[in-house]
């Protein structure tokens, strides 16, 4: 007789729908997966160690590289963290701007999420879609930062510079003609205030767009209802955060829990999902697009009104303007200081944490007194998140592991750090 | 946010410290923050009772990371004749280290109630420097596993009673614990591709270790915390 054994099969880590470079050693009986182990690693730059050998301000752009696509987010934890140790108070502008770019963000990432997990499981049109708006986001952060990802934006004491009056335009092109990119500046002719209040008016339209794709869909339901089902005292243990907490059925959002920023003066519903599957954690992001879009007005109108500084004015943290520098010896000196050794953070420990989209990120950090973190910590929410991959994968077909892995929304960025 | 956070700290460390007397001594934090340092051995009954007493409720381990405290507070600024070759020149490697106290590794642990909406750290410092061995946490927070896992990896920090301590974020056979103080930023060995043996071979590195920035440490009075209570 002939003796029947596990199947063991190995996925990616170059596969399209692990995300990135995850590997998946996988121990299946038939279809049906008996043992998942996540290896990850493959993107692993120890990121932390190389903070450790910088001084701060120099670690801000490491930030934006660990999950690449909520950037802001990262650098809101990190200059957060910073600005605790310190002790400085941003100013108001500052914080509102911070505000409205982080909901940006969440947009920008909910959005590569809902094409990428659509795309995996087979809907590729809310792909095409989701990257068509996305784009006028990035053209918001090129705006304000001069790049369209890495922004390196927020830094302690607020951000970089004020909102910009003018939006990066279109140029006529071998392949865009005069008229097309007309077309196309219609709504970068304004500031970048103006465009994103175009952009609030029109994307909750958008939204509708996608769930008409797959909210009713017979063929999205049949892939994410009852798959990955994770009970909410599970999800804690788990140490989910986040929109997979969320979908578990607990109302738990730090923006309104433990609110930083102007978040407390900020209205916004937190949605929830009832059986912690895989739909209702789209439901639930779905939700949040439209929320985020909330905020963003919210913030939009308010910057409209308050004009006003967006860094605090302690020059032991912030650089001398270019002018000052010009005519006042102190200013050179600080400069001088600043870019070559860098402020000197008082001795402590701190742990700062922000809702970026995927979850709780945070960033624990020990200064021991010098110019650069003696130690810092990110917590990735999907390295907690990733780790649960076996549990919320076991006794399901393969199929359903790339559903589990899009509903958890994971990039390698932060995971490996 | 009715209740100050300074207050609801206080009421919170009021629980603790009548829940686990003796078991937990507060250290220095900010003032909306909690921290405690525990004893290694008594670790994992404190993370019981900090789980489950219904006034703590610590449901979720958010975090989870190890530390080396050797190089903490030293400075490699070399002030003295400053060498006119190189990179890092003014940078003063090998200097002597200080002595940290107590021991060199610890794991610092983040927790999140739920339920009651408030945030601790416990840190504990590992019972022996050389070979620093603590308790798993993973059978009271079951996502502890890969945040264990990660710390062994990076620190060499063993866990007893984990189920599956392998390493996971560095290559497969790496050698060396590369978070620890002592492991160069560079490394120890860099890969490349060799046409003639058709495979990825291993090579000791290259590149010579730099420091752009020295490290230093300047006392900031504005800072001071006791100057900041005085005005």
């Amino acid at each position: 007789m002939n003796e029947i054994r596990n199947f063991t099969m190995n996925f990616g880590p170059q596969h399209p729908a692990a995300h990135g470079v995850l590997r998946l050693v996988l121990e299946m009986d038939g279809e049906v997966i008996q043992k998942a182990d996540p290896h990850i690693g493959l993107l692993h730059r120890g990121t932390e160690k190389l903070a450790e050998s910088k001084p701060f301000n120099q670690s801000i752009g490491y930030m934006d590289r660990l999950d690449y696509v909520s950037m802001m987010c990262n650098e809101h934890a990190y200059v957060m963290a910073i600005e605790r140790l310190l002790g400085v108070t941003v100013p108001v502008r500052a914080q509102y701007i911070r505000v409205m770019f982080d909901e940006v963000t969440r947009v920008l990432n909910h959005l590569m999420w809902l094409g990428a997990h659509a795309l995996d499981i087979g809907a590729m049109t809310v792909f095409l879609l989701a990257f068509k708006e996305r784009e006028d986001l990035m053209d918001c952060y090129e705006a304000v930062s001069g790049t369209r990802m890495h922004a390196t934006y927020y830094r302690p004491g607020g951000v970089y510079r004020d909102l910009p009056d003018s939006m990066p335009k279109y140029q006529a092109s071998k392949w865009r003609t005069q008229k097309n990119a007309d077309r196309m500046n219609e709504v970068r002719q304004g500031s970048l205030l103006d465009f994103l209040d175009a952009f609030v008016a029109r994307f909750p339209g958008c939204v509708d767009e996608y769930e008409t794709l797959l909210t009713d869909n017979r063929i999205w339901k049949q892939r994410t209802v009852n798959i990955g089902v994770v009970t909410p005292e599970r999800a804690m243990a788990l140490g989910f955060t986040g929109a997979m907490l969320r979908g578990s059925g607990i109302a738990w959002d730090l923006r309104k829990k433990q609110p930083y920023e102007v978040y407390a003066d900020m209205d916004f519903d937190i949605p929830i999902g009832v059986n912690g599957d895989c739909y209702d954690r789209y439901l639930v992001r779905i939700e949040e697009l439209r929320q985020s879009t909330r905020i963003i007005k919210q913030c939009v109108d308010w910057l409209r009104q308050n004009p006003g500084p967006v860094m605090i004015d302690d020059r032991k943290v912030r650089p001398p303007r270019r002018e000052e520098m010009k005519g006042d010896m102190e200013s050179l000196i600080h400069h001088f200081k600043l870019f070559t050794e860098g402020y000197s953070v008082p001795e402590g420990e701190t742990y700062a944490a922000v809702e970026a989209p995927k979850g709780e990120f945070g960033i624990y950090l020990i200064s021991d007194g010098a110019n650069k973190p003696y130690r810092l910590k990110c917590r990735a929410p999907g390295f907690a998140h990733l780790s649960a991959l076996e549990e919320m994968t076991r006794g399901h077909m393969l199929a359903d592991v790339v559903a589990v892995i899009g509903t958890q929304d994971i990039v390698f960025g932060e995971v490996d750090r | 946010m009715t209740v100050p956070a300074t207050e609801k700290i206080a009421a919170l460390a009021a629980n603790v410290e009548a829940r686990l007397t003796n078991l937990v001594l507060r250290v220095a934090s900010l003032p909306d923050e909690l921290c405690y340092e525990v004893q290694p051995a008594n670790l994992k009954q404190v993370c019981l009772a900090l789980r489950d007493s219904p006034e703590l409720k610590f449901e979720i381990l958010v975090d989870l990371a190890g530390i080396d405290y050797l190089d903490y507070a030293t400075t490699e600024w070399k002030t003295y004749s400053a060498t006119t070759s190189g990179f890092s020149r003014g940078v003063n490697r090998g200097a002597p280290r200080k002595p940290h106290d107590g021991a060199r590794f610890a794991v610092a642990y983040n927790l999140l109630s739920v339920t009651n909406n408030q945030r601790i750290r416990i840190r504990a410092r590992c019972e022996d420097a050389e070979d620093p061995i603590i308790d798993s946490v993973v059978d009271i927070w079951p996502g502890a596993n890969w945040f264990e896992r990660e710390a062994f990896d990076l620190f060499g920090i063993l866990f007893t009673g984990h189920p599956d301590l392998r390493r996971i974020l560095t290559d497969y056979g790496f050698i060396g614990h590369p978070f620890r103080k002592d492991f160069p930023l560079i490394g120890n060995v860099e890969v490349r591709y060799d046409a003639e043996k058709q495979r990825v071979v291993y090579e000791p590195v290259s590149i010579e270790p730099r420091t752009l920035v020295p490290k230093v440490i300047r006392d900031d009075n504005r800072y001071d915390p006791a100057l900041k209570t005085q005005k």
